[in-house]
């Protein structure tokens, strides 16, 4: 229920900054952050987190739902841009200051955001974990959480876009680090199918294997989506900057978030 | 456009190669996998570096899809798609998915077979010779767009900008 009302309180917050905003600022944010809170506010109403507690095909699709999609849409609200533009100059000088800060550097490369996601994973299926998290509150909350941002900061760290990141990654290393998601994504998949785990948990063999043939072809939707969402940021990008060979100013009302990058 | 630069061949085939090598996995994920569920979707005689690397193609595949389909609408935007050419690479991409996945996937790293309990040697020759047959269709339709390019560039002469509306529409 906490978790219900932040939810809301963040995208009450969220559509008061992009209402006041002086400057335009694209819907396509806004509705991106409203589908993140709407798939999010699904993810944890209380009969998809019943079915998530004794079904384990309900837990992955709650998985799904919070650490790809949720994460997706709210990375592509671009908040933090708006966070910046609403708060008083000397407040978000610092925040840029935080922002290129060696943690936050080091936390949102792509290799460690991967680590962890994809790592966390690893960590929570193949081992007891699981079913610690199944017997106590605190370390059932704290795993939608990490999801939520590890999904996040993963999502970020690829796109790189539209908030600037604190260091520029090449693409071609971004791709790579996606390659290796997907491919690890799938692995974990079908180690769970093959050899029965999460462990310990009163789940049938046939629930494990229907939940991990779930996680493989729904994280292979989202990992896609992921991709497609890089490429179409790509694409925009290029064609706005051979217009803006071509004819200059045309394109100027697409506002290019970068505040972060000097 | 008159000053409009001529199609990039090079390109077009390559991108479109991605997009047949994303495109014959999707078409084995869905047929064999999904519709007909002859290949298992796991089984423990898989070798670990074969889930391994099952999983690393898998991944590339997809990428290949979605970088190929976003690089081919980037060069038709440009007006530089050569239409020929991409039905070439297409054709080329699929079959040599087809064929890897034939003799690597199935056979070298025995990631899973074509269908259980049936004489396999059947059903391997017919995965090879289709992916040989796709092969040969694209080697066939690189001559195809070979000779359209000679013809349209000896039609239109030296003023090569003039025929950008039949090639890249």
């Amino acid at each position: 229920m906490v978790a219900l009302v932040l939810v809301g309180v963040l995208t009450v917050a969220y559509l008061w900054a992009a209402y006041g905003q002086r400057r335009r600022w694209s819907h396509l944010h806004t509705w991106a952050f409203l589908a993140g809170s709407g798939v999010l506010i699904l993810a944890l109403s209380p009969p998809v987190a019943h079915w998530a507690h004794h079904d384990l095909r309900g837990h992955m699709v709650q998985h799904l739902a919070i650490g790809m999609l949720v994460s997706l849409a709210w990375v592509l609200a671009a908040p933090m841009t708006l966070l910046l533009r609403q708060l008083p100059t000397p407040y978000a000088r610092r925040v840029v200051a935080w922002l290129q800060s060696a943690p936050v550097r080091v936390i949102a490369h792509p290799c460690v955001t991967l680590l962890l996601n994809i790592g966390g994973m690893y960590l929570l299926y193949l081992t007891p974990l699981f079913v610690a998290t199944q017997h106590s509150p605190i370390l059932h909350h704290w795993l939608h959480f990490h999801f939520l941002v590890a999904g996040y900061l993963f999502c970020w760290s690829i796109l790189a876009a539209p908030d600037a990141t604190p260091h520029r990654v090449s693409r071609r290393l971004r791709l790579g680090v996606l390659t290796l998601s997907i491919a690890a994504h799938g692995v974990l998949g079908k180690l769970m199918y093959g050899y029965g785990w999460p462990r310990g948990t009163s789940h049938s063999l046939e629930d494990i294997q229907a939940a991990a043939q779930l996680m493989y072809y729904g994280g292979d939707l989202a990992e896609a989506l992921l991709a497609i969402a890089l490429f179409s940021l790509w694409y925009r990008r290029s064609g706005r900057r051979r217009a803006g060979f071509a004819t200059r100013g045309v394109h100027e009302k697409m506002p290019i978030h970068h505040p972060a990058r000097h | 456009m008159s000053d409009a630069p001529p199609p990039d061949t090079k390109r077009s085939l390559r991108y479109a190669v991605l997009v047949g090598i994303g495109l014959m996995a999707a078409i084995d994920e869905i047929v064999f996998h999904q519709l007909l569920q002859w290949h298992h979707f796991f089984d423990r005689a898989t070798p670990g570096i074969g889930i391994v690397s099952d999983g690393l193609l898998h991944a590339v595949e997809l990428l290949a899809l979605i970088a190929g389909g976003f690089l081919l609408a980037d060069l038709a935007r440009r007006q530089r798609l050569a239409r020929p050419w991409v039905w070439a690479g297409i054709a080329l991409g699929m079959g040599g998915f087809q064929l890897f996945d034939g003799l690597v996937n199935h056979k070298l790293l025995r990631i899973h077979q074509i269908r259980y309990d049936v004489d396999l040697l059947v059903y391997d020759l017919t995965w090879n010779g289709f992916a040989v047959a796709l092969l040969v269709l694209g080697v066939a339709l690189v001559q195809r767009a070979r000779t359209y390019d000679r013809t349209s560039s000896s039609r239109h002469g030296p003023a090569q900008g003039e025929h950008a509306g039949p090639q890249d529409r």
